[in-house]
């Protein structure tokens, strides 16, 4: 399984007509088993990039070369659950050939074997999103999109989560592609950074972590962190 | 038991009604019920009741059927809602009356004429109303659904009717009330039984307990059934609404 993105522009027209560029040029490749990550700024077109990705929206230039039956999980940023079906049903529904073991494990691995019946309205956001990462595993994707997935948790919350994506995401060999603003996030769960440029978004910079995640200690992490910081994206 | 308290309110008003009234215009709730046993014991009650059920059921349900595919079409779809949309004003707008004259003419003194008529009386406001739950739909779970490859019989299932639901419990309350009113009319014109034609018999004669032991088992028969199937339908969609408060 790979992924090819090779998009050379994207753009679309406002309300009052104006013509807005979103992405520039954005090319990158993906293997299975890596985990990539979109680092940039805010309002800089990543989650345009990741709608295209998804098959959402077909209207750019460019190409995005796919593996055949490549299936599809994501984690969009809002949850968005069925608020009409209960957890259990929300990940049955989208994955129907899921077997009670997995499903249980999974549940297990997320915490939220106690919340199997509740529906989505009676969920806090962490639980209503480690939901859609349930549903989105749940398929046994062979691409797994994550669009925030720690965004407006705290800390102890987002570590958490953090912890039970990378068990995951080491638990299956596949793409997987995350976006976040947080570096700390990015280097602790990445194999591939794409920095990305504001808006139109371009890559400006990709560093590849050669330890592999679970051998990555903290020293490694702040050293990683520490010569990112150094980088001079802003005149690149 | 506010209920029973408000059912025994109507009847001593209509009682005290009848005594400052007199007999012949507002006759008592005794002389009213008499009529009632006696068109109960020879069946005719049943037979009219029936009758008017039956046509009930086929005209809504045809209705509500076809109301909702094509209000789903015209809001998903903006070149059937432009195609439309002048037919579902002139529709809207067109009076009850002339629809039942019309198809009598045209289809003759038949059932199908009768079906018909009232179907198309109510067939606008439920085409209004789904194309406005058609308009809600989320887009971001239409996304999801997409994301996710939901099969369209899966997704429609989960993901569109749920959302859909409000609008057809809305539809068929006031389709149903728009029913009950039209059917009698119908009735009234061209149909040789049923409730309508009863009243109208009871109105032609001046049999006003006849027309009053009608007027109220049918007002008896919307109250069950709002009550008991209407009701609980509404509720039971709404049930993750009620545990998400």
């Amino acid at each position: 399984m790979q992924l090819e993105v090779n998009i050379t522009g994207k753009s679309f027209a406002s309300a009052a007509g104006k013509r807005h560029d979103v992405l520039d040029n954005v090319t990158f490749t993906l293997n299975a088993g890596e985990v990539g990550v979109l680092f940039g700024p805010s309002g800089c077109g990543k989650s345009t990039l990741l709608r295209i990705l998804a098959g959402l929206d077909a209207n750019y230039q460019g190409h995005i070369a796919r593996s055949p039956g490549m299936r599809l999980g994501m984690v969009f940023q809002e949850p968005r659950l069925l608020p009409w079906r209960t957890v259990e049903e929300n990940v049955r529904i989208a994955a129907p050939h899921v077997d009670d073991g997995t499903l249980s494990a999974l549940f297990e691995v997320l915490e939220l074997s106690v919340h199997r019946n509740h529906f989505p309205g009676e969920l806090s956001l962490g639980l209503a999103r480690r939901v859609a990462l349930a549903r989105a595993f749940a398929i046994e994707p062979d691409f797994l999109i994550l669009d925030e997935p720690l965004a407006s948790l705290d800390n102890a919350l987002a570590g958490r989560l953090r912890d039970q994506i990378a068990t995951l995401v080491a638990s299956r060999e596949m793409m997987t592609l995350l976006v976040t603003h947080d570096l700390d996030d990015a280097v602790r769960l990445g194999d591939r950074l794409f920095f990305l440029s504001p808006r139109p978004a371009r890559i400006l910079h990709v560093e590849t972590i050669a330890a592999p995640r679970a051998v990555r200690g903290e020293p490694e992490i702040d050293e990683i962190k520490r010569q990112l910081s150094q980088l001079d994206l802003a005149n690149m | 038991m506010l209920r029973l308290l408000s059912f025994a309110l109507f009847i001593a008003t209509w009682w005290i009604a009848s005594l400052l009234i007199g007999d012949t215009k507002l006759p008592a709730p005794p002389a009213v019920l008499s009529v009632l046993i006696a068109e109960a014991r020879s069946g005719a009650l049943f037979v009219n009741l029936g009758a008017t059920l039956a046509r009930v059921a086929l005209a809504f349900t045809l209705a509500m059927a076809l109301g909702s595919a094509i209000g789903y079409l015209m809001g998903r779809v903006s070149l059937a809602n432009r195609l439309g949309d002048p037919w579902l004003i002139l529709l809207l707008n067109l009076p009850a009356l002339v629809v039942i004259v019309l198809a009598y003419i045209w289809a003759g003194l038949t059932e199908v004429a009768a079906i018909t008529a009232i179907a198309i009386n109510k067939l606008p406001t439920a085409v209004v109303t789904l194309r406005e739950g058609a308009r809600a739909l989320d887009p971001a779970l239409d996304e999801m659904a997409t994301a996710f490859a939901l099969p369209r019989g899966r997704a429609f299932r989960h993901v569109v009717l749920p959302q859909l639901a409000p609008y057809i419990a809305a539809a068929a309350r006031s389709g149903l009330s728009l029913v009950w009113k039209i059917v009698l009319v119908a009735e009234y014109l061209g149909r040789p039984n049923g409730v309508g034609f009863e009243i109208g018999v009871a109105f032609q004669l001046f049999d006003i307990p006849l027309l009053l032991a009608y007027s109220l088992s049918f007002a008896g028969v919307v109250l069950v059934i709002e009550t008991l199937l209407v009701q609980p339908f509404e509720t039971r969609l709404t049930r993750w609404r009620l545990r998400a408060a």
